[in-house]
């Protein structure tokens, strides 16, 4: 795997399987705490339409993506396998309205749960940046940058609160 | 120890390699070291030391090549690789970025389930 390829993050979440495993995997579930609205369900190998609705699990990231909502939120389906795989191929920067990204490189998101002794652990990967062109990667970071920090900002306030 | 600022630009950019070390391919690692460390080089020095041909070393400058970490340049009748460490510099920002994002919607999910 190249190493400018890829991203993987993992988190232990304390609920059922059945509970962690409908979060990334039902249309509906997935866009709540996303922040997307999709106009139907997920089926593996089907393309579908979605667009940005500001998030309902968090009331000041919800803030952050209100200028955004609106914005197409395109996948398409990658393979669903219950209870245990679920992934999509998406547009990663596809931040401009009236853009046609869709002769663009996508990358893949995976998410893949697995028990473990204290939760479920629920990984996601996102690979085939490197077939990003650089300068896409740019024109998403000046669109963004400054939202992404400041969400990221309010992430650690939120979290610094819990501790 | 030394700050980061008080660290030379080769170094910062050592310091990328070895974050994406961590994220995986050690060829890739390899090329890009040795282009930070011996600045531009050819196809045969740059094979030099890999147990591969010149063929699998070319791909994997390719790859680079396209992700805008690495261009060539024509010295003669010589063909040369560089490095473009602000190119590096910048995709090690956006994966970061990326990464945070991720980091981000994780913490909505897991409000999210267990909630």
């Amino acid at each position: 795997m190249a190493v400018t390829d890829r991203i993987e993050k993992r988190i232990l979440l304390q609920a059922s399987r059945a509970r962690v495993w409908s979060a990334p995997s039902d249309a509906k579930e997935f866009g709540e705490w996303f922040g997307v609205r999709f106009d139907g369900p997920f089926v593996a190998g089907a393309p579908l339409h979605g667009v940005i609705v500001p998030t309902q699990a968090d009331a000041e990231v919800a803030k952050l993506q209100e200028p955004y909502a609106g914005r197409a939120f395109d996948i398409t389906v990658d393979r669903i396998e219950p209870q245990r795989l679920f992934s999509f191929r998406w547009h990663p920067y596809a931040v401009e309205p009236g853009v046609d990204y869709s002769k663009e490189p996508t990358t893949l998101v995976v998410f893949t749960l697995e028990e473990q002794p204290d939760g479920i652990r629920l990984t996601v990967t996102e690979s085939g940046f490197d077939q990003i062109p650089l300068d896409r990667r740019a024109q998403a970071f000046g669109a963004n940058e400054g939202g992404w920090e400041k969400q990221m900002t309010l992430i650690e306030k939120h979290l610094a609160h819990a501790a | 120890m030394p700050t980061q600022r008080s660290l030379g630009a080769k170094a910062q950019i050592a310091n990328s390699a070895a974050m994406f070390f961590a994220l995986g391919d050690e060829t890739r690692l390899g090329l890009v070291s040795r282009l930070c460390d011996a600045g531009p080089s050819s196809i045969t020095r740059l094979t030099e030391g890999f147990d591969m041909t010149r063929q699998a070393i070319t791909k994997h400058l390719r790859v680079m090549e396209n992700a805008g970490l690495v261009h060539r340049t024509q010295q003669g009748r010589e063909s040369l690789w560089l490095i473009e460490p602000k190119r590096l510099a910048a995709v090690r920002r956006h994966l970061e970025l990326i990464s945070e994002q991720w980091d981000g919607a994780l913490l909505r999910l897991k409000r999210f389930v267990e909630g």
